[in-house]
């Protein structure tokens, strides 16, 4: 990397008159200034200020730990995410263990597992789990019914704990998973060779090695949790730092200290979780002493032991399809309450968001579309500086626009709404807080950094000479861009695009704060409101189906696009 | 560290990957205390052979036996071999010092026990001092010796070595393969040695086997096989080779393009003569095989022609005085052949 962005600059200088690099450049660090460190440091800053007198102080942070609702929703963050990790874990661990060491038939319906969650908000299927395992739902009035007892799977904290972890689980089977890959299989015939076999040698051998993918996975899990804002609200569990931060914002006033002294609680343990999940992916890169890799060595199963692993993926699938049929039944359900099933079907639902809210679908394909484009732009032009430029404080374009993973969306939320919130725009476009082109900027900030890895990655797969060549031939360097650069690229920046946009489109937890009305609101805001009043149920599952639907098909889109730009790399990869 | 010698027989051993067949009939015995090396290319089963010893990959059909123990059908941790790894294969999550001991602390022998060996095997292969670091922070070649001090340090009947060099810089490669053989000479280790390289066999083993296409081609001291080659194969992987075809005609052998050689020692229904490139004698008339030099490479000490003949093309080399001039491109010349030096093959 150093020796490609060297050669790159050389002929290559910001002096003595600035070049188009240096102009893009200074243009998006005035861009992340201005819409993500500054806010985010505001919010800090004002964690620590007197309210009235403006000066210094940690009285802030006493009166939050010596308020009983606070230390509470500290705790029940903490825990939440705990257990969720927890729960997590104890999904992902067999169906990991079963894909990596056995030759086993449903290794497609793993696959499956792993991504099908994903496809779903959480927030979104929140209502409808609860309409299944909720003290009323399906599952408990049959255990009720017929064998006389309730399970309180979502009773409170169970609630967001079953939601989330059902969610999350893909980040710690797709972590674990490659790392039990990576293992190279002479680590465990050299265990064998030296006389240990079976559980022992996996506890000795196997399970540390793959320890830092495992832990990698856990820390993100952990860190989406205790961030994360709709699923709570959403299942009415306030006593949590994210609904809390929310409530005071909103109820007390932007003036209230509690709202921020919740947001520098949340950023310094996204910070900390993303610093210890980096810290075991490099600090112990066992990658560099395993030379061979392709994985553990896969026996076939026992008839018993066959049976056991499809009963054991058949629940989780279960589970893991529970939300999504739940969501189904309530879009298509007439009236669902103290019964297992709704008592008839219909398409209303559909009908009514058609007519009432369509505004709430075009708005999030504005939004999430807008945001994806202005994603693809930064993030191409970002790689680009960083990787083929010779700029000073390159890296730093890559650092603060990465550093949005650490920001949750309340946070950033806060943020806008205390530096904006006095700013009159021109043209009657009202305040700059509420104005609905925030929501936008928002949504670009928050997916930059998944833009910005696809673009990376496309770009680090255009051999250098392929510029050179062009250059040599009498292009100019931004011809170059625009003719060379940009097209091999796009494959990347397209599956950046869709992944940016599929998600901007589910997004809650920043535009909840940034809506300033109902006209102006998106899909996963529409949804949110429905679902406030059982009679909103129906037609905000519908919303839900059609949100699922966006990330499906952006999911599978982007797959589909970085397989195929694969495909064509090793085509044409001889050739460079 | 007491060793008891085993030797190694391995009886009609046959393997498939699926439908593949990797190794066919291999019988072979492989004395105690021997250094032996088992030399072919990539694919031969020479690897796969090894790993069936150590009881890793399909399971084979036939016999293995250490010792008078039938192994064939045991799980490898019930083998007592012990196996270097090509990618030594240390555990990064532990020190030296704990992946040395980790096949004593397996067998469970008390902690008062494996101090002591563990240092031992560590002072064996001169790496006591770096005990107590990670495998991350150790070179290639220390690597390499951490991976044979875990294996002595179980004393094993057997050591199997799967192309230990192979990983290691070119300067480094000669002076391991030093080491390794003072090793085993010292521990009088009954040991298989894995390898492409004919150079690191020939230097090392007592004895080696050929293998070609999961088929032993033949077995027996390096110096034999580089002279008395059983086939064109062993011929041609150790070392150079010309080979020209013909018939036995009395006491000569009559090349397809017409020349009559003198035969030392007589094979039946012998159809090959093998001519190493340094015992043909290159002159400008002194010979009996007539060519034109075709092309010319100087190798330093050595000065390599490449002779149109009769035959087709006939490498030859000779040693390089200054102040002789060398014969040019296109050049008549004469090869002369050393009869106690070509030997016969059945093809």
């Amino acid at each position: 990397m150093p020796n490609t962005s060297q050669t790159a600059s050389s002929g290559f200088t910001l002096f003595p008159r600035l070049s188009g690099a240096a102009v893009a450049g200074i243009l998006i660090a005035i861009f992340l200034m201005a819409f993500l460190i500054l806010p985010v440091a505001q919010v800090i800053y004002v964690a620590f200020l007197e309210a009235r007198t403006g000066s210094f102080t940690l009285q802030n942070f006493q009166d939050f730990f010596s308020t009983t609702l606070f230390r509470e929703s500290f705790v029940n963050s903490f825990y939440v995410s705990l257990m969720s990790v927890v729960v997590a874990t104890v999904i992902a661990l067999p169906l990991a263990y079963i894909t990596t060491r056995f030759n086993f038939g449903g290794a497609a319906v793993i696959q499956a597992l792993g991504v099908i969650p994903l496809i779903m908000p959480p927030f979104v299927g929140a209502v409808a789990m609860s309409l299944l395992f909720g003290r009323n739902g399906s599952i408990n009035l049959l255990l009720n019914q017929y064998l006389g007892f309730r399970i309180p799977f979502m009773e409170g904290l169970n609630g967001v704990i079953l939601v989330q972890s059902i969610h999350y689980f893909p980040f710690i089977l797709i972590n674990l998973s490659a790392s039990l890959r990576n293992i190279d299989r002479s680590m465990e015939e050299a265990a064998q060779n030296l006389g240990s076999y079976g559980m022992r040698m996996f506890r000795r051998i196997v399970f540390p090695l793959a320890m830092p993918g495992y832990l990698a996975g856990a820390a993100l899990v952990f860190i989406k949790v205790f961030d994360d804002l709709g699923t709570p609200l959403l299942l009415n569990v306030n006593n949590m730092l994210a609904p809390q931060a929310y409530l005071r914002i909103t109820g007390v006033g932007i003036n209230d200290p509690m709202g921020y002294v919740i947001s520098f609680i949340l950023v310094a343990f996204s910070v900390f979780s993303l610093w210890v999940s980096f810290l075991f992916m490099r600090g112990k890169d066992y990658a560099t002493v395993q030379k061979g890799g392709g994985g553990l060595s896969r026996r076939d199963l026992k008839p018993r032991e066959k049976w056991l692993a499809w009963g054991v993926i058949l629940l989780i699938l279960a589970m893991v399809l529970s939300p999504h049929i739940g969501l189904l039944l309530l879009a298509f359900g007439t009236i669902w309450s103290f019964s297992p099933l709704p008592d008839g079907f219909t398409v209303q639902h559909f009908g009514t968001i058609f007519t009432q809210s369509s505004q709430y679908v075009w708005n999030t394909l504005v939004y999430a579309g807008s945001a994806a484009v202005v994603d693809v732009v930064l993030g191409t032009a970002i790689a680009y500086i960083v990787i083929r430029t010779g700029l000073p404080g390159r890296k730093w374009l890559d650092y603060m626009a990465t550093a949005a993973l650490a920001v949750p969306g309340v946070v950033l939320g806060i943020g806008y709404l205390r530096m904006f919130h006095g700013i009159q725009l021109p043209f009657g476009l009202g305040q700059m807080s509420s104005f609905w082109g925030i929501i936008i900027v928002a949504l670009a900030v928050r997916r930059l950094p998944y833009a910005l890895r696809a673009c990376m990655a496309a770009l680090q797969q255009v051999a250098l000479s392929l510029e050179e060549a062009a250059e040599s031939l009498g292009a100019s360097r931004s011809s170059t861009i625009r003719r060379i650069v940009v097209p091999l690229m796009t494959g990347g920046i397209l599956a950046g695009f869709v992944t940016s946009f599929a998600t901007a489109a589910v997004e809650l937890s920043a535009t909840i704060m940034l809506v300033g009305r109902s006209s102006d609101a998106p899909l996963a805001y529409g949804i949110y409101l429905y679902m406030q009043s059982p009679a909103g149920r129906g037609p905000g599952a519908a919303l839900g189906i059609l949100a699922v639907v966006i990330v499906a098909v952006g999911t599978y889109l982007s797959q589909r696009i970085i397989e195929r730009e694969r495909a064509r790399q090793t085509m044409t990869g001889d050739q460079h | 560290m007491t060793q008891t010698k085993a030797g190694i027989r391995i009886e009609d051993l046959h393997l498939s990957f699926g439908d593949t067949k990797v190794l066919e009939g291999i019988d072979m015995v492989i004395e105690p205390g021997e250094f032996f090396a088992f030399l072919g290319p990539s694919g031969s089963g020479k690897s796969t052979l090894l790993r069936a010893i150590a009881g890793f990959g399909p399971t084979p059909r036939g016999r293995i036996l250490i010792g008078d123990r039938d192994i064939a059908n045991l799980p490898p941790w019930k083998r007592n071999v012990g196996m270097v790894f090509q990618s030594y294969a240390l555990w990064p999550h532990m020190s030296v010092r704990r992946n040395v001991a980790f096949g004593l602390e397996e067998r469970r022998l008390p902690a008062r026990e494996i101090g002591p060996k563990v240092e031992r095997a560590l002072e064996i292969v001169g790496l006591l001092h770096l005990a107590d670091r990670m495998p991350a922070q150790l070179s290639g070649g220390q690597q390499q010796r951490v991976a044979l001090a875990r294996t002595i340090a179980i004393e094993p009947q057997v050591l199997l070595l799967d192309e230990p060099l192979s990983n290691l810089d070119a300067a480094l490669r000669v002076q391991m393969r030093r080491e390794l053989l003072a090793l085993q000479r010292k521990l009088g280790l009954t040991t298989i040695f894995v390898t492409h390289d004919q150079e690191e066999a020939n230097t090392t083993s007592d004895r080696m086997a050929v293998l070609d296409k999961g088929v032993i081609q033949q077995i027996g001291t390096p110096q034999h096989l580089y002279d008395q080659p059983a086939n064109a194969f062993v011929a041609g992987f150790l070392g150079t080779a010309n080979i020209l075809k013909g018939a036995l005609q009395g006491a000569e052998f009559v090349t397809a393009g017409g020349q009559h050689l003198p035969v030392a020692a007589m094979v039946k229904g012998a159809n090959c003569i093998v001519l190493r490139p340094q015992n043909i004698h290159i002159s400008m008339s002194d010979g009996t095989i007539a060519g034109r030099v075709a092309h010319r490479e100087f190798l330093g000490s050595q000065i390599r022609y490449l002779v149109d003949t009769a035959d087709g093309k006939i490498i030859v080399d000779t040693l390089h005085s200054s102040g002789r001039p060398p014969y040019d491109e296109g050049a008549p010349v004469s090869l002369a052949i050393d009869s106690q030096n070509a030997p016969l093959l059945v093809a």
